[in-house]
């Protein structure tokens, strides 16, 4: 019995549990019951056939088992119109019905309201960008409960998907194409954000957090606090959290001296490089400038040209402190006198860093 | 008879020859050459079995790799750009060398001609440059390996494929371009053997309807496959000369690549299943010794599942991006897809009512194909549905899916089939039991790898996921642990199959009581197939089958089986 029940519950789980089901992550968002009602009709539906099926398949083989060699079958008609006509026609009906439900709450998922809190999602190999409306972008996706968060997606390399389980929400980056969808989340919390669609060495690597606050005032100190970073920490590290978090430098650039898609920061500063072309740079504030600005126009030697580009993304404070993060990465190093960027001082604690709204 | 070998097809002799003893096509000439530039379609159904069988125990290495790699999160025996290539690898290996050319250039050469009573295909020599442009593909392939390899996985998408992947993408696009050929003209050369070269009194309405499959196969590839082959030539192009065409980068569209690649590549989903279909139409009727049931319907599906192929390629692209009404419209003629699939399965089960039925390796094929391809099908009606597909797109989801369907459904029946056919091929039989017992292992084995795959797919798991979170571990330990099973099943399956070459019984024309064409003659079948003009009649009448227990024969009257 005990069986039986907790078979009955995987089935319906989809739609009574607002927790992990046996098929489904936890419910999240507004669409995602909606869905997992959908999920769990069709299962049943799917279950009944093909048990009918299966069972006509046993009965059938058992009772009508050849019993010696050469025994011939009973006759029977080879057809029947009517049951033909019937077994055509019933699954039409039922696909139909599938069909309209799927659609129609498929359209709910991409209409997005009028009002929604608008964030820009960026997808770089293999890193995640958020970009806020005050311009500030962080490699977490802050929302908070019960608010339409409407997001418009892009890429700037090749192919990535934006997959949040808890959401029931997909939607690919495509580079040169903006998708605007949205979702509304219906619980705190932190949830999973992976890239669905194949881009490469790190692709399972490019995995996001999904922060729901309580509410907005939440949300917005969050948000206050975290477009202030520049003035409340050294440039180096500042930098370096660049480097780990929205830059997502490290996952094409080691610290330690390993070469992977491209060459290594360790001890790199100050040193001479050979480019592409033949000719010959050094590797100092210019040139790392450059290289973030345009990082196509000088590759080193030895490497493909596939960085993209920070043109626009990274203000000229965060490009100082990325610089800052470099230097720091060479042998031998010591802390240098440094002081908060200029803007720091003016306003205090909020909104320290103005921004110019570049968006995308 | 001394004929060459080579003249056949041309200058075919018009009588059948009168040869006495046990010549057959197999020992008819000897030598390696007689076997690289026969025209007879027999011996190049078998070189392409041995090719094809050779890809398909790649492949799976393949996959073994792949599974045990994901027993746990992270690095495990191999780095994530390996992991890249091989689940490429086995994704492409399967798909264009084997699953593609599997059932019809394999099965259907050896078997296609025999079953309307034909001497040979139409075209003979058009039939084996089909098998040497196979082989110049895989050759291709494997220089892809070398040229610095291919992590683009089998879909090949832009822009990734002409900007970030691996040295090897030209190479294997190149692979691709070539099978795409040997795929063309072996549906094209089987189509009009079909219309030029039936048996006198066999109409289109009592032909098997294996042939009714192949054909609508062939329908597919002549007409879907010029289309990929366009689609790799501008992806070399934009990636050796950066001509701008998917990358938009250079001012291209990546999903204009999506919309080529799945024009073709969904109706190939229906020239690997639909093959599928067409040996369970002969299994399921042969072992219940009884007319196979609604024998219009199932020949129309065909044809109507080869047409409908070709309109629903965008339910790939449901997260792409496209326009809601092309979704909207894709979704709607996906499900029309189902209802063919859907009634075939019906009068499958049908034709088993009031049989005889025998259980015999072939048949317990079957049986796991009506089950395994009903949980693939059904599991398709999720992936149509507009909103759950949002959720279950690139996920493990999907992987089972299209397992279930292309190995659970044509893997499976290709099994049944070769089980079916061995003893004629070879003339000789294998282990029943031991045959049983892989099937089983097989059957269990497929069922614990890929069922566990749905469950943490809508769990939210991706595809493609080298490394992954800890809460899908689990899944993934019984996933490969199943993979083993199965595993194990093939190495039987092997190793049963190869003994019987060996030490096999000697099989009689006919064991399994079957009422087609090639049932009509010797096991091997003489070079010209048959020993006197076949009599053609109903091909599902078992009503005056004649069992000889001496022998295992069973004949009907008026059949000649053997040689005067």
């Amino acid at each position: 019995m005990k069986f039986i029940s907790s078979l009955f519950d995987s089935f319906l789980s989809p739609v009574l549990g607002k927790d992990k089901t046996f098929w489904m992550p936890e419910q999240a968002s507004t669409y995602a019951y909606e869905i997992d009602y959908m999920f769990s009709a069709i299962l049943w539906i799917s279950t009944l056939f093909f048990v009918l099926i299966v069972l006509f398949m046993c009965y059938f083989a058992w009772k009508y088992r050849r019993r010696e060699e050469g025994e011939l079958s009973q006759p029977s008609p080879s057809h029947n119109t009517t049951l033909e006509i019937t077994w055509t026609v019933i699954p039409i009906i039922i696909v139909i019905w599938m069909f309209w439900k799927g659609f129609t709450g498929y359209m709910d998922m991409m209409t997005p309201p009028q009002n929604g809190y608008e964030i820009n999602v960026i997808g770089q190999t293999w890193q995640w960008n958020f970009e806020y409306p005050n311009g500030y972008i962080d490699e977490e996706l802050h929302c908070w409960k019960d608010e339409p968060i409407i997001v418009t997606i892009t890429s700037m390399d090749v192919l990535h998907s934006v997959f949040i389980p808890a959401f029931r929400f997909k939607m690919d980056a495509v580079p040169g194409r903006y998708h605007r969808v949205w979702f509304e989340p219906t619980k705190a919390g932190e949830f999973d954000l992976y890239c669905a669609e194949y881009c490469g060495t790190g692709h399972s690597d490019m995995r996001a957090t999904v922060v729901v606050h309580e509410g907005q005032a939440e949300f917005e100190e969050w948000l206050a606090e975290a477009s202030n970073f520049l003035c409340k920490m050294p440039p180096h590290e500042a930098g370096k959290k660049m480097f780990e978090g929205v830059g997502g430098c490290k996952a094409c650039h080691s610290i330690d001296g390993t070469r992977i898609t491209g060459p290594s920061m360790k001890d790199v500063y100050g040193t001479e490089e050979t480019l592409k072309d033949g000719s010959k740079v050094t590797v100092d504030d210019n040139y790392i400038r450059d290289s973030l600005l345009d990082p196509q126009s000088q590759v080193v030697a030895g490497y493909d040209p596939v960085m993209p580009t920070f043109k626009g993304r990274f203000s000229d404070g965060e490009i100082s402190a990325i610089i800052a993060y470099i230097k720091s990465l060479k042998e031998g190093w010591v802390e240098p006198e440094w002081e908060y960027p200029p803007e720091c001082a003016e306003d205090g604690e909020e909104g320290a860093v103005e921004k110019e709204d570049t968006s995308l | 008879m001394t004929t060459e070998v080579s003249t056949l097809g041309e200058q075919a002799p018009s009588g059948y020859g009168a040869e006495g003893g046990e010549k057959n096509y197999l020992n008819e000439t000897s030598g390696i050459s007689s076997w690289l530039l026969t025209l007879d379609h027999k011996r190049i159904g078998i070189m392409y079995l041995a090719c094809i069988l050779s890809a398909f125990f790649l492949g799976g290495m393949f996959a073994l790799l792949i599974r045990t790699e994901l027993l746990g999160p992270g690095p495990g025996i191999v780095e994530a750009d390996t992991y890249n290539q091989l689940f490429t690898l086995h994704g492409s290996i399967m798909v264009f060398l084997f699953i593609i050319p599997g059932i019809p250039a394999a099965l259907g050469n050896f078997v296609l001609p025999i079953l309307i009573g034909a001497k040979d295909v139409a075209f003979p020599r058009l039939n084996l440059l089909s098998w040497y442009l196979w082989m110049t593909g895989a050759t291709c392939a494997v220089i892809s390996l070398i040229a610095g390899g291919v992590d683009t996985g089998w879909t090949f998408y832009t822009p990734y494929s002409v900007s970030h992947a691996m040295n090897g993408v030209i190479a294997f696009a190149t692979a691709v371009f070539v099978l795409g050929f040997s795929s063309i003209f072996t549906g094209l050369n089987f189509m009009v053997t079909v219309h030029k070269l039936r048996a006198k009194g066999m109409g289109w309405f009592n032909m098997p309807l294996f042939i009714w499959g192949i054909y609508s196969t062939g329908l597919i590839q002549v007409l879907a496959t010029p289309v990929i082959g366009i689609t790799v030539v501008l992806l070399m192009i934009e990636r050796a000369l950066g001509i701008g065409i998917f990358d938009p980068a250079l001012g291209g569209d990546p999903v204009l690549f999506q919309h080529f690649f799945w024009f073709y590549s969904h109706p190939a989903v229906y020239i690997m299943i639909l093959p599928g279909m067409a040996i369970m139409s002969e299994l399921v009727a042969v072992f219940s010794r009884k007319h196979i049931f609604g024998y219009t319907f199932i020949a129309y599906s065909s044809v109507a599942i080869a047409a409908l192929s070709f309109i629903v390629w965008g339910h790939h692209m449901f997260t792409s991006g496209q326009s809601r009404l092309v979704n909207m419209v894709f979704s709607g003629l996906t499900f029309s897809v189902a209802i063919p699939s859907a009634v075939k399965v019906f009068n499958w089960v049908a034709t088993m009512y009031k049989g005889s039925i025998s259980f015999a390796t072939p048949m317990c094929y079957a049986q796991s194909f009506l089950f395994l391809f009903g949980i693939g099908g059904l599991t398709g009606l999720f992936l149509g549905t507009l909103n759950v597909d949002m959720h279950l797109h690139d996920t493990y989801f999907v992987v089972a899916h299209f397992h279930y369907v292309m190995f659970g459904g044509t893997v499976i029946a290709f099994l049944g089939g070769l089980h079916y056919w061995w003893p004629k091929i070879f003339g000789k039989m294998y282990n029943e039991l031991l045959g049983q017992i892989a099937c089983l292992l097989i059957f269990i084995g497929f069922n614990v790898t890929f069922f566990t795959q749905f469950m943490m797919g809508s769990q939210g798991m991706p595809r493609r996921y080298f490394n992954y979170p800890e809460i899908y571990q689990n899944y993934h330990i019984i996933s490969s642990l199943g993979s083993y099973i199965m595993a194990a099943g093939f190495f039987l399956c092997a190793g049963y199959l190869i003994h019987s070459l060996i030490k096999g019984k000697k099989a009689p024309a006919n064991p399994w009581g079957g009422a087609t064409l090639e049932w009509q003659t010797s096991s091997p079948p003489p070079l010209l197939n048959f020993h006197s003009e076949p009599v053609v009649g109903d091909p599902y009448d078992y009503t005056d089958l004649e069992y000889d227990p001496e022998t295992g024969n069973h004949t009907k009257p008026g059949w000649v089986q053997g040689a005067a």
